[in-house]
């Protein structure tokens, strides 16, 4: 590995995505899990669940800056790091990127006035409406950055001439093959994950009381690994329709994840593993399965890496990212599930320590499923920056510059990541839920701990 | 009218909102840091707090709507101005990066803290200097392509005068701009010490504020005698801006019509941001990027324009609604809600 400045823009605009992404996720994501804690509060007229409300919604506050000053970062290194893409994608990604910047608009202006007009209006309903915008902001912006990424996975909307693009459609790039199948998983798995890390915190607060579990960690429990399994199951459908989908238009992406060498029929899927040459070993192999994932048929032909020219090969390592991904991805059904059955069951105690940790993990490893998702689908996608039409060598700055600017950014996120875990444990280790409970709702009768 | 004319003139528009809303939340940081340096905090510091909770992360949106939109529209500016300002743009959104975060840390976390409130302020200085770069730079000289590759001049950047003349003139408007609107917001609060204290501020930082405007007009005349020539033909507008001063001022000074003096300010830079930019067209950098040639496609631009105006159908609305709630409600102002 050689560290020019092609390999610095590379680190630079990897780390800033890999560190907003986190922020990102929560911004679409938590929003919603509020809206939903907050609508069943006024309907059951159950100050629990409106406590939950407000509590996300005050640490969310902090989170939500960062995502925004790392997007600020992320826009303007787009055109920093990458000129000689932004000057030719520019006219056919403008769009997008536009439209992003008016949802981001109105989720702030919405943000700012539901975060202080909690008891401002007669109807409660009125300031659950306020979050709306919020939600939807939030999600379009979502939307749009993900036809972006689609763009570049699957250049479309122009014609080429002479090395510029001419016939430019704004809505044919937006619509492009991949955009569905990518706003469809990006999203899912943003509610996915913020209802996980929720559901995360929830579990480590009554583990935190030693394992005794109030009725606003109980309910809250409940929501939210309800939500899991939903979003779970909504998650993996979307990423089996993904796959498909690179199947058919990138189909060395898939390839490349499954160290799949050679076009065969009824195709195995490779679980983990390390690679001997062009041989898989040590891994889980499931017959079949990788056809079936792909066309959905155990006997569909599935595109082998030989059918490609070397040097547009992706980095095989992908095939660790995906995995992972995927285990993620079923564990996060399985434990909401276990979560469910075991509550269901009278005799049984949902609230047992192994679950608990089980549960509490599920949040960070939602975040990592999210964070290897993305290093699969972008590393994945090299050499080219825009597939098949400009490689990420062409794109890149040459200022001498770029190898500072990154350990200057690195510097920044360090300083960023440690001082919001700082003031989020700060707002609430002295200031427990009962307490706050107690204090916002007198009238609520102490309740007994189980 | 065609639509790259729509374009930089919507993008104007917004940079020139830009101009107000974040010179008054980048003075309002650096004068509430300063009130804590001496020990007056007690007396404008809640008043600052109550309007920037709410607002500032609509203020960071101007900023992302213009650099989206301006590499949208016309995006050679991509590559022109992205190769050059690796360094300086950089160094602006750190900064952007710790005072929004930090302003974060400050008021939504539990714990007051110095530092936070010192870096909060600092920034809301150093921010407007380092954006202040870029409008040098379209001027020319600064910027050199040889071969495939642009470069930034640091050493004819740092030496120009007509560079520090800029960030001067930001500076000292920043501070102006932030005051008169505060004087304004305190006076709808009725809260007389504030009131007292941040008119003292606006008074004291007009003069500065026409003295560096005469200054950096001096320089660009040196500097680029074609836009200081069209500036001159627009003279009307720079007479219009100093005659807006002049009332604002009389308002300041005689204690009345707190509302109409900050409109007046507002309007002041509004004649002097557009005699300004007319006079540059029709370079967006002299002398490679023309609004002309630098376009996007035109079904791009048409899409734009179409975008902005949907666009402003859901804002409009919903800035109408924050006015409503947050500045021109006067129990809010007062601190009552
Ligand atoms: C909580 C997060 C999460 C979870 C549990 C999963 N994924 Fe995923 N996946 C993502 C989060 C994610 C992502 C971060 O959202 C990605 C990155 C780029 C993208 O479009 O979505 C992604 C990309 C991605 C891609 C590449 C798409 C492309 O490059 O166009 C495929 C094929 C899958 N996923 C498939 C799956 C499968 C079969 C899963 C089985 C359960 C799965 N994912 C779980
Ligand atoms: C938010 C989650 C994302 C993460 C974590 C992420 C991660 C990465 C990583 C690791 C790279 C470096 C790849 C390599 O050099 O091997 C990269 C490159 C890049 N990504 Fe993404 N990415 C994300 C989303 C996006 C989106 C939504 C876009 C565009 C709209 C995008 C645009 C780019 C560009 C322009 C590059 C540089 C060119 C390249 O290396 O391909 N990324 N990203
Ligand atoms: C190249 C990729 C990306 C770019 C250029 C980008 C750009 C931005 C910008 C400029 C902001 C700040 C907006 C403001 O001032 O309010 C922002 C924030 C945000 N971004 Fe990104 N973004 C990228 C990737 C993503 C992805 C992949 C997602 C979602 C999956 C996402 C979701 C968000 C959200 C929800 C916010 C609002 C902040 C929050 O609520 O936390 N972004 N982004």
């Amino acid at each position: 590995m050689e560290f020019d400045t092609v390999m610095m823009s590379r680190l630079l605009t990897g780390m800033t995505l890999a560190f907003h992404i986190i922020f990102a996720t929560i911004g679409v994501g938590v929003p919603l899990m509020i809206a939903i804690a907050e609508f069943i509060g006024i309907r059951k007229n159950d100050p629990h669940y409106l406590m939950m409300a407000r509590r996300w919604a005050r640490g969310f506050v902090i989170t939500v800056a960062i995502g925004v000053v790392t997007g600020t970062a992320i826009g303007l290194q787009l055109s920093l790091v990458w000129p000689n893409f932004m000057q030719l994608a520019g006219n056919v990604i403008a769009l997008p990127l536009f439209m992003e910047v008016f949802a981001f608009f109105f989720e702030a202006i919405f943000l700012g006035i539901y975060l202080y007009t909690w008891d401002r209006f007669k109807s409660p309903y009125t300031h659950w409406a306020l979050n709306i915008p919020v939600v939807l902001g939030a999600g379009m912006s979502a939307v749009f950055i993900t036809t972006v990424n689609g763009f570049m996975n699957q250049p479309e909307g122009f014609a080429m001439e002479n090395g510029q693009f001419a016939a430019v459609s704004p809505i044919a790039a937006m619509l492009n093959t991949a955009t569905p199948t990518k706003v469809f998983h990006v999203l899912s798995s943003a509610y996915l994950t913020a209802a996980a890390l929720l559901a995360a915190i929830t579990a480590f607060a009554i583990l935190k009381n030693r394992g005794k579990a109030s009725d606003y960690h109980k309910k809250a429990l409940k929501v939210l690994m309800s939500l899991v399994l939903v979003f779970g199951v909504l998650t993996a459908l979307a990423g089996d329709l993904s796959a498909k989908f690179l199947a058919d238009h990138q189909p060395e992406k898939l390839a490349a994840a499954e160290w799949h060498f050679e076009s065969e029929k009824n195709a195995d899927l490779v679980l983990f593993g390390w690679l001997d040459g062009e041989e898989p070993q040590g891994a889980i192999r499931i017959p079949g399965a990788l056809s079936f994932l792909a066309f959905g048929d155990f006997n569909a032909e599935v595109t082998g890496l030989e059918e490609f020219p070397e040097e547009e090969l992706p980095p095989l390592w992908v095939h660790y990212m995906f995995d992972l991904m995927v285990t993620i991805g079923g564990a996060l059904i399985v434990i909401p599930l276990v979560y469910l059955v075991i509550s269901r069951v009278k005799k049984w105690n949902e609230h047992n320590k192994g679950l608990l940790w089980l549960i509490a993990a599920s949040g960070p490893m939602a975040f990592l499923a999210i964070e290897f998702g993305w290093f699969y689908a972008e590393v994945g996608r090299q050499p080219w920056i825009l597939r098949g039409y400009m490689t990420v060598e062409e794109a890149a700055t040459n200022s001498p510059y770029i190898g500072l600017m990154f350990f200057l950014f690195l510097a920044l996120y360090i300083v960023l990541g440690t001082l919001c875990v700082i003031t989020l444990r700060k707002l609430f280790r002295n200031n427990p839920a009962e307490l706050e409970l107690e204090k916002h709702y007198p009238h609520l009768k102490k309740e007994d701990d189980q | 009218m065609s639509y790259e004319i729509i374009g930089i003139s919507v993008l104007w528009i917004f940079l020139y909102g830009y101009l107000i809303v974040a010179s008054v939340d980048f003075g309002a940081g650096f004068y509430a840091w300063y009130a804590k340096a001496s020990k007056k905090d007690h007396i404008i510091n809640q008043l600052i707090s109550r309007y920037l909770s709410p607002v500032w992360e609509i203020t960071n949106v101007f900023f992302v709507f213009f650099f989206v939109g301006i590499v949208g529209f016309f995006p050679d500016t991509a590559y022109y101005y992205g190769s050059a300002l690796l360094v300086p743009g950089s160094i602006a959104l750190v900064l952007l990066a710790i005072r929004g975060s930090f302003y974060a840390f400050e008021n939504y976390g539990s714990k007051q803290s110095n530092v936070y409130m010192f870096l909060y302020g600092a920034t809301g200085l150093l921010i407007p200097a380092s954006l202040a770069v870029a409008l040098t730079l379209s001027e020319g000289g600064f910027v050199i392509e040889e071969g495939n590759s642009v470069s930034l001049q640091y050493l004819e950047l740092f030496t120009s005068p007509l560079s520090w003349s800029i960030v001067a003139l930001a500076l000292v408007s920043v501070l102006f701009i932030s005051a008169t609107f505060l004087t304004f917001y305190a006076s709808r609060a009725n809260d007389r010490p504030a009131l007292k204290l941040v008119r003292s501020y606006a008074l004291f930082w007009s003069t500065p504020t026409i003295i560096a405007a005469l200054t950096a007009f001096i320089f660009l005349s040196q500097h680029n005698e074609r836009h200081f020539e069209n500036m001159m033909d627009l003279w009307w507008m720079l007479g219009l801006s100093v005659a807006f001063f002049m009332a604002a001022m009389w308002f300041l000074h005689s204690e009345k019509y707190y509302g109409l003096a900050f409109i007046f300010v507002m309007l002041q830079f509004f004649f002097a941001f557009f005699a300004y930019g007319i006079g540059h067209y029709p370079y967006i950098l002299d002398p490679y990027i023309t609004i002309q040639d630098g376009s996007t496609h035109e079904s791009m631009g048409l899409a734009l324009v179409i975008a902005f105006i949907g666009g402003l159908v859901l804002l409009i609305p919903s800035l109408i609604l924050v006015f409503k709630l947050f500045l021109f409600d006067a129990d809010y102002v007062k601190g009552k809600k």
